[in-house]
């Protein structure tokens, strides 16, 4: 492969393994954000105890998280393909990375959240805050450096989801790993492939870091 | 208008827990008045927190009413109960800011709740500031301010709502004592000039002293005794009382290893009498040596208020001249029964031989 010619694949993956990340992390935290508050809401000790949905909910987020990502995928991309109408490339992926981010990541911002002071939960409470007040004012703001700092390892973890998809022709590096790596016996590329993605977490790692530094008032 | 800010009304509280159900208040019945600075104090573990908690229903009493300006709190929906909490604000132990908010982002707090528009809200928070003496610190976040001054900050919160009551659950048990007094002296003048209803939680009496006109004493989850500050103070009935009155004696438990156990005498000087050399006119007058066991002189609010143990002669005549001469001098006294195991008289610390 020439020089040139794979410098515009690598880059043309990248694209498209960002694309998948990203959207997928997004959308991901659309759905998993509203389940890890409601979760903390209704532990037996939150603001608004409800047994039968924090068990109900606890238990599915469990069964979904525990599906290696690769079967995981594998068995969902059936329906994928009835839902968006293909089961390839990085919009079918990016279905599955949902599915399997949106638990993880309400267990996340679960354990963010609880790190929130209770005192000040009560302290709210004790001026007549209502649930909702509570939860945009109070845990989500005073829980914000942990959920950024949960969402950049989110996003890593998506990311090597997302590289994962390329066994079964999703596109993005991971897909250039396998096919130009295993299936053409071309390791340089593979280990170039490696290289970009060590790059990319670096990168959302630091970029995690800094967020979450400037972000927190406690430590100004 | 109600003529009772807050009363409370057979109130219990059950907790359950893994080794069955613990009462943590039994059958508390509680007025306060309006402008009352009421203290309630007992050791950790009374239930005074929790106590205090049921008044805003923080707490939900396993059984009893809680009564706010004449409205039944308990069983409320939690959007009315939202709005009475409105009137009754609290400040804690552990301030209970928000960390990610400066100052005046606290302030504002309570009346972005009650949807207060915002200029208004900053508006109010600046006047606030001014209140509490803080006015630099507008834009310092919790982690830069001392512990003296997050109370402040948490003090200038509640009032943002311009509530009745202002509920304190240990306000000052962080605090160093120097913080403590500035803390209770704003609290104080809060209470005079705006004529906000204070209740106040502690375990140090150094807090009712300065800053309540009314005490109840709790324990066990029970209240034992009440009243005026100053009635209670100088005449503590309860054991419970006396026990919070003279934290230092606490080591001596029984009537072993002591000297004189009989014909004791605790005395109560009040206003009147604190500053006479009664003691020692005493002496003179009657020509007999007095047993000087303990002896302490505190202020309450801003009044003067002794307290004295002393040990009268052996010879029954003179116990009874030295009596005589108390009486005249109008100085309040109760007789310590002989081997009693009450908690009025301690005898470590001040003891003095007073002889001719």
């Amino acid at each position: 492969m020439e020089m040139n010619e794979l410098v515009s694949l690598l880059a043309r993956e990248t694209v498209s393994t960002l694309y998948m990340t990203f959207l997928g992390t997004l959308i991901a935290y659309i759905i998993g954000l509203p389940i890890g508050v409601s979760l903390i809401v209704t532990a037996p000790n939150g603001i608004k105890p409800n047994g039968p949905y924090y068990a109900v909910m606890g238990f599915i987020v469990n069964v979904i998280r525990s599906v290696p990502f690769l079967i995981l995928m594998i068995a969902l991309l059936p329906y994928i393909r009835i839902v968006i109408g293909t089961s390839l490339g990085p919009n079918a992926i990016t279905a599955a990375l949902v599915v399997a981010a949106a638990p993880f990541i309400a267990r996340l911002v679960e354990s963010s959240l609880m790190e929130v002071d209770p005192g000040v939960v009560e302290a709210a409470q004790a001026m007549g805050a209502s649930t909702l007040q509570i939860i945009w004012k109070v845990l989500l703001p005073e829980g914000k450096p942990s959920l950024l700092n949960g969402a950049a390892v989110a996003t890593i973890n998506v990311l090597s989801y997302s590289a994962m998809a390329g066994t079964v022709g999703g596109g993005g590096l991971g897909d250039i790993a396998i096919r130009y790596g295993m299936y053409r016996f071309q390791p340089t590329v593979m280990w170039i492939t490696i290289a970009v993605l060590v790059v990319l977490v670096q990168i959302m790692q630091e970029v995690g870091i800094r967020i979450v530094k400037k972000s927190d008032n406690r430590i100004k | 208008m109600a003529e009772h800010i807050i009363s409370l009304k057979g109130v219990t509280k059950e907790f359950d827990t893994k080794n069955g159900k613990v009462v943590a208040l039994k059958d508390i019945n509680l007025d306060i008045e309006r402008g009352d600075a009421y203290g309630i104090i007992g050791l950790s573990g009374a239930g005074k927190s929790t106590l205090v908690r049921t008044i805003n229903l923080l707490e939900e009493p396993t059984e009893g009413k809680v009564i706010f300006d004449g409205n039944v709190l308990t069983g409320l929906k939690s959007k009315q109960l939202n709005l009475q909490r409105r009137k009754i604000s609290m400040i804690f132990q552990q301030f209970n800011l928000l960390m990610q908010r400066d100052a005046i982002g606290n302030i504002c707090f309570p009346l972005e709740l009650a949807g207060v528009p915002k200029a208004k809200a900053q508006e109010k928070a600046r006047e606030l500031l001014k209140v509490v003496d803080l006015e630099d610190r507008a834009h310092s976040y919790p982690s830069q301010l001392s512990g003296g001054q997050k109370q402040r900050v948490a003090i200038a919160r509640a009032l943002a709502s311009d509530p009745e009551v202002i509920l304190c659950d240990e306000a000052t048990s962080a605090l160093d004592p120097k913080t403590t007094r500035s803390i209770l002296q704003l609290l104080r003048q809060i209470n005079e000039e705006r004529g906000i209803t204070l209740v106040v939680i502690t375990h140090e009496m150094g807090v009712i002293k300065q800053l309540c006109n009314k005490v109840a004493v709790i324990e066990n989850g029970e209240i034992v005794e009440r009243g005026d500050v100053n009635t209670v103070f100088t005449k503590p009935q309860t054991r419970a009382a006396r026990k919070l009155f003279f934290p230092e004696s606490e080591e001596i438990e029984t009537t072993e290893g002591r000297t004189a156990t009989k014909n004791r005498l605790r005395l109560v000087f009040d206003e009147t009498t604190a500053y006479k050399p009664i003691i020692a006119n005493m002496i003179l007058e009657t020509g007999t040596p007095v047993n000087l066991l303990y002896a302490n002189m505190d202020a309450l609010l801003d009044e003067q208020k002794g307290q004295m143990v002393i040990c009268l002669s052996d010879k029954k005549e003179e116990a009874e001249r030295q009596k005589a001469y108390l009486i005249k001098e109008g100085v309040n006294f109760t007789e310590i029964p002989e081997d009693s195991d009450y908690y009025d008289y301690p005898l470590h610390g001040f003891r003095e031989e007073v002889t001719e």
